[in-house]
């Protein structure tokens, strides 16, 4: 799953890094994902894995590193990660 | 009725304010611009030396440079563009028939390129921009104007067209920073000056939607946003009269802003809720603004 996490920050998140190279635990906001760009990635995660994100999940933290977001996704969907 | 509305009618009754029939559009009277002149006046007093650029811009603004701006992402159900007729001779009276008919006569409306400035601050971003990189220390602005939003409330203290008179410093983290912190001492001198009892507390903007609820979590966790309160007329809680908020680079980013070094701008502003202001000032005081204790008549009219 990380791997398409990675795909959807990608496309979403506004970073200008080079996302293969990211760490999975590397802080995306200091990468460079705005608040605005933090909105559009949860919309995309969303729609990708088919999950409403609840209220309790919206802070900063469910979305800082793409093991954060796919932690938060496998505990709506219960995939393996 | 509610508080609220009772404030209201007392506010009518008396002539300080004058019902046009839609919630939050309001005439103002005499003694009410009283009360706002004599708040700006110790404003201006007290910002004196600060060396701000004044500019007064109208309740409207440029639409290409609004939707730039990220309004709409962030607010699109307050926000207010203005339309107008744009058709031929044949359109005009279908227009006419429609308006006597009492059918929606707004259909053939085309959007013009002004919209209501939502907040007083927006149209001196694209402005700053276009002067290029700023010199060493950055900028430093003094800004008023009506802004709207579409929120019709029957809570006085939430009109639709209302006064911001807002500062906005564009600079360096260090810059900025120190502006608001500084504005986080005064405003609360200036507030307590007038005799309003009030305390400052985090807060958010009402961004709109579930992707909005992010935001506004987002924006707590990171202390962009403060607000001074002070009791109004609803009997829930204080209503906010200042706001103290840390853009970071949001602004920068989005018009191209630069300080002299280039690098991308940071900013903040501080605005004044100015007919907040008068309403608390009503309030706490009375209606009748020659009763008001001397010290705070002093001080709002010398």
């Amino acid at each position: 799953m990380i791997d398409q996490v990675r795909e959807i920050v990608g496309r979403h998140g506004g970073i200008a890094v080079d996302l293969a190279k990211l760490g999975e635990t590397a802080d995306l906001y200091e990468a460079g994902m705005t608040s605005f760009a933090s909105v559009d990635l949860m919309l995309g995660l969303e729609e990708a894995f088919d999950v409403e994100f609840p209220d309790a999940m919206l802070t900063r933290k469910t979305f800082a590193s793409l093991r954060a977001i796919a932690d938060a996704v496998a505990t709506l969907t219960t995939q393996e990660v | 009725m509610d508080a609220q509305t009772s404030f209201l009618n007392q506010l009518f009754d008396r002539g300080l304010l004058i019902d046009s029939g839609v919630p939050g559009l309001y005439g103002r009277g005499a003694v009410y611009e009283e009360i706002i002149s004599g708040f700006d006046a110790l404003i201006s007093r007290t910002v004196a030396e600060d060396g701000a650029e004044k500019i007064s811009f109208p309740p409207g603004m440029s639409r290409q440079s609004f939707e730039r701006s990220g309004y709409l992402k962030s607010f699109p159900q307050l926000a207010g563009t203005v339309h107008s007729f744009c058709g031929s001779d044949h359109d005009h009276t279908d227009l006419l028939h429609q308006l006597n008919e009492g059918e929606d006569w707004t259909v053939g409306q085309v959007a013009t390129d002004v919209v209501l400035t939502p907040a007083t601050c927006y149209p001196i971003y694209p402005v700053l921009a276009a002067r290029g990189p700023m010199p060493k220390g950055g900028a430093i602005f003094d800004l008023q104007s009506y802004c709207f939003r579409h929120e019709p409330s029957q809570d006085p203290a939430r009109m639709q067209l209302f006064r911001i008179r807002e500062f906005v410093r564009a600079g360096t983290a260090e810059e900025v920073v120190a502006f608001r912190e500084g504005w986080l001492k005064r405003g609360p001198m200036m507030i307590e000056s007038v005799g309003l009892p009030l305390h400052i507390d985090l807060a958010n903007d009402p961004f709109f939607g579930r992707g909005g609820r992010l935001m506004k979590v987002g924006q707590r966790e990171q202390q962009l946003k403060f607000e001074l309160l002070v009791q109004i007329a609803n009997p829930a809680g204080p209503t906010a009269v200042m706001s103290f908020n840390y853009h970071q680079d949001h602004f920068g980013e989005t018009w191209g802003i630069h300080t002299h070094d280039g690098a991308i701008s940071q900013t903040a502003c501080t605005g004044f809720g100015m007919d907040r202001v008068a309403l608390a000032l009503l309030k706490r005081h009375g209606l009748d603004i020659q009763t008001w204790p001397n010290p705070v008549r002093k001080t709002l009219w010398g």
